[in-house]
């Protein structure tokens, strides 16, 4: 029970430079005195936002490390997880040829099947959509049945698949569009259902044809519908990596944690865990920043 | 008889849901005038904005006609511009873009781009909103984005100009500088104008003929009002003036006292 003290150390050292920085900025005599108290808000609200989050991870740590303790059985402690992956923290770009590769690699695999996979399902997610929202029967005839298929977790298409495609490459890539299409069908539908009557009533006295119709008033109306189904998407597509990278072997960072379960080096999973959620949480931000550009900015109202 | 610009010849509107059938309209009649300003007013309910509906081809007859300018009217057009009570502009458009969207639609062949441009700013110009061209709708006022409603629709040049309560949503302040606009453009196009309201005196303020609805179902016309006050009208000077007085009095009389029971 000696470690909690040691783990609460470098704590105190970490936000001492982001509540000191108004500081050095005092010095030079080039800025102006008004600008500082705006500079020193600045970094007080910055570090309003920075510093809760990083104290959390660092308590999580401490009561993680005093909970396991050093013994060698089971879950390892943060400590253990630094010495026994220390390689695979500090080095994500090395690259040692076939499997042997750094986390970023294995992630930036990761990404491009989840890239295409959520390109297809992105596309045919809104077609769908479209379609289901602006027919009353099609709405009434498949709206439950994606009801009931959004449901079933990607571990179970991924037999499914494999029956039907026979091949890892395409499988894998159904199980990612599988899993990511329902939010976007259902939120895209959602969306075109909304669409107020005064809009499609504008869009009568203009006679604006079909097409027009559809990018001038449907596809702007439902944008922000779109984007929600997107990053619900992107979400459960990057969460359905590891069950289709069990297929593929190889690269990946689904397989290199199937593979480091296999061979029981769990403190490289857990380095795995964090790299998975960050990309996760970092894919979910584009997507709502794209949302919000091409929306422009529209996404609340 | 001669024909009317604008006829609408015993219309009839009946809702069907499910089992349930509710006639909301049933022989109405109203002729109207080339240039003319008619209001329609009634309580809540009565059908008014079905009417206006009817005009404009969002809604389907059961029986009966309407006839505007020798054509039978059975789909919604451009020649029946409606400013909506909520004004409906495209939140994702900019107030310029609003309008011209309405302009390249109805002008995109007979125009050159450089004179839809110019069509679009000058019926913004009618409205006075040239000060917030690139503005989004959600960053003006509701008095604006009514301006801006008005103004897509007098850009596509209509026959007639169907207002649904234009100003229901707005203060009493911005509702008169509105009702003041109206006055001007009408004056300046003298585009023919159906105006569909609940206020007594906006009606009598603007309107050369004020039309007043039973209750319904089963609404129809129950009076037309004449409203002789010289134009331009001036809301001040009009106010004590023995005719709008009495216009007014007859309205108030056929909504509250003899339709009441």
């Amino acid at each position: 029970m000696t470690y909690p003290k040691p783990s609460f150390t470098p704590a105190t050292p970490a936000p001492a430079p982001t509540v000191a920085a108004p500081a050095p900025i005092a010095n030079p005599a080039a800025v102006k005195p008004s600008a500082l108290p705006e500079l020193g808000r600045r970094a007080k609200a910055a570090a309003g936002i920075v510093l809760p989050p990083i104290l959390t991870v660092l308590v999580a740590l401490a009561l993680w490390q005093a909970l396991v303790g050093d013994s060698y059985a089971g879950l390892p402690s943060p400590k253990q997880v630094w010495l026994e992956s220390k390689d695979l923290i500090l080095k994500p770009f090395y690259d040692n040829g076939g499997v042997d590769k750094g986390l970023f690699w294995h992630v930036f695999t990761s990404l491009k099947r989840v890239g295409i996979g959520f390109s297809i399902s992105a596309v045919c997610g809104i077609l769908l959509g479209v379609f289901v929202g602006s027919n009353r029967w099609a709405h009434r005839g498949l709206d439950p049945i994606f009801q009931v298929l959004r449901t079933v977790p990607p571990l179970a298409w991924l037999p499914i698949s494999l029956a039907a495609f026979h091949q890892a490459q395409p499988s894998a890539l159904f199980v990612i569009f599988i899993t990511a299409i329902w939010p976007i069908i259902i939120n895209t539908a959602v969306g075109v259902r909304n669409i107020p009557s005064d809009y499609v009533n504008v869009a009568k006295v203009l006679r604006l044809s079909p097409v027009e119709y559809f990018f001038k008033i449907l596809l702007p109306a439902t944008t922000p519908y779109i984007f929600t189904g997107l990053r619900i998407g992107i979400g459960m597509s990057w969460l359905a990596i590891v069950a289709s990278e069990m297929l593929l072997g190889g690269v990946g960072i689904g397989f290199f944690i199937w593979d480091q379960y296999n061979a029981s080096r769990i403190a490289d999973i857990i380095v795995a865990l964090a790299w998975v959620g960050m990309t996760g949480f970092f894919l979910d931000r584009l997507v709502a920043l794209i949302g919000h550009f091409v929306s422009r900015g529209n996404a609340a109202s | 008889m001669a024909k009317a610009y604008l006829s609408i010849e015993n219309v009839g509107v009946t809702f069907a849901k499910g089992a349930a059938r509710t006639e909301v309209l049933s022989g109405v009649d109203l002729k109207i005038e080339k240039g003319e300003f008619v209001s329609i007013i009634g309580h809540s309910g009565c059908g008014k904005s079905t009417l206006l509906n009817v005009v404009a081809g969002l809604t389907p007859v059961t029986t009966g006609a309407v006839i505007l300018d020798k054509q039978e009217v059975n789909a919604p057009g451009p020649d029946r511009a409606v400013v909506f009570q909520n004004h409906s502009l495209l939140p994702w458009l900019s107030v310029r873009e609003n309008v011209s969207l309405a302009v390249d639609k109805v002008f995109g062949g007979k125009k050159s781009a450089a004179e839809r441009r110019d069509w679009t700013l000058h019926n913004l110009e009618l409205v006075k909103m040239t000060h917030a061209l690139d503005k989004r709708p959600s960053e003006i006022s509701g008095g604006m984005k009514q301006r801006v409603g008005i103004a897509r629709a007098l850009s596509m040049e209509p026959k007639v100009l169907l207002l649904d309560e234009p100003f229901g949503a707005l203060d009493a302040l911005t509702r008169a500088h509105l009702q003041d606009s109206v006055m001007e453009i009408h004056a300046a196009l003298n585009n023919t104008v159906l105006m569909i309201t609940h206020d007594v005196d906006e009606a009598t303020l603007l309107s050369d003929r004020i039309v007043m609805m039973t209750n319904g179902p089963r609404a129809c016309v129950g009076q037309v009002l004449d409203v002789p006050l010289a134009r331009p009208r001036d809301r001040l000077a009009v106010a004590e003036h023995p005719t709008y007085v009495h216009a007014r009095a007859s309205v108030i009389e056929f909504l509250y006292a003899r339709r009441a029971a």
